[in-house]
């Protein structure tokens, strides 16, 4: 069976959506937080393919094309043991902390 | 104000709780790696940076150039990536790079059907629509119907390549150049070079007349 990501020539397709959004602060953030990991030899491309790749299915199509991007980054470095997922959590709870209740 | 703070800066105002779940984890993951000095508030501004810098431009200045200089496309076509540095864009993120030159019975289209593979330092980020599960399913199936969308009919005998881009292999299409456009300047037909028309799926703009 063919992985989610892997959709070329799937049939149950529509119309192509030209319409272009503005990025977000945060998507410029995911967009350079990628790069740079890939500068500094943290990650290569096609290990963060690998790691959006094998996402479940059901989180590959529900998430924005960033959230995937996010996610994935995320998987590496935590494989990689730059950080871990409790610490990113933590950060989290943190940042809330400073940004204040909305 | 939308862009108050750069992607390098701390978020200090809030009220940023609107954010998602995914987003609060990216500013996450970047004060950890700051803090843990992975990597600096700078490298992230300054990669920040070089992306806004990269656009279409710099794909319609070798395709110009290509159209008025047999020789310049000639080079181009056979190291891309050395033309591209002896031009000032630095494309030595890609792996392999490659020019695909359209012509009057064989034309190129460029996708990427597992992600969204591009060659960004030539073409800046890929628009939204590349990235799209529309295109990225239709692109190899139905690519006259998908150049229809873009208002584009392709004759029966044209022959279509589609080029599925990967990690580590990216293609720029170099279209056909406009006819009555002979007099004009490298700077000029610049203009005429779209980005849509370097993926492949549309043709350049054509000559205005005077």
């Amino acid at each position: 069976m063919r992985s989610t990501h892997d959709m070329g020539g799937d049939p149950e397709a529509g119309p192509i959506d030209r319409s272009q959004h503005q990025l977000d602060d945060w998507e410029i953030l995911a967009d350079a937080l990628n790069q740079v990991a890939g500068v500094k030899g943290i990650k290569r491309t096609d290990e963060t393919r690998r790691a959006r790749e094998e996402m479940d299915s059901k989180a590959y199509l529900s998430l924005s094309y960033y959230e995937r991007w996010i996610a994935s980054l995320e998987t590496i470095l935590v494989e990689k043991g730059f950080m871990t997922r409790e610490e990113i959590d933590r950060k989290v709870a943190e940042l809330e902390e400073k940004w204040g209740e909305p | 104000m939308a862009h108050e703070h750069g992607p390098g800066e701390e978020h200090e105002a809030g009220p940023r709780h609107e954010l998602s779940h995914w987003a609060k984890r990216a500013y996450a993951m970047r004060a950890l790696l700051i803090e843990k000095g992975v990597v600096t508030e700078e490298d992230i501004r300054q990669q920040a940076e070089l992306t806004e810098s990269r656009t279409p431009a710099n794909g319609a200045r070798l395709v110009a150039l290509a159209w008025t200089e047999p020789e310049f496309k000639a080079r181009l076509v056979a190291d891309p990536k050395k033309v591209c540095a002896e031009m000032g864009i630095d494309a030595t993120t890609l792996n392999e790079f490659v020019i695909l030159e359209n012509t009057d019975r064989v034309r190129h289209m460029v996708v990427c059907t597992l992600c969204s593979c591009y060659p960004r330092p030539i073409l800046g980020r890929p628009p939204d629509w590349y990235k799209s599960f529309n295109y990225r399913k239709r692109a190899v199936n139905d690519p006259r119907g998908v150049m229809r969308e873009f208002g584009l009919e392709l004759p029966d005998e044209v022959e279509v390549r589609v080029h599925d881009s990967t990690a580590d292999m990216r293609y720029l299409v170099i279209p056909a150049r406009p006819a009555g456009t002979e007099d004009l300047s490298v700077e000029e037909l610049e203009k005429l070079v779209t980005r849509d028309s370097m993926i492949g799926v549309m043709d350049a703009l054509p000559a205005v007349p005077e």
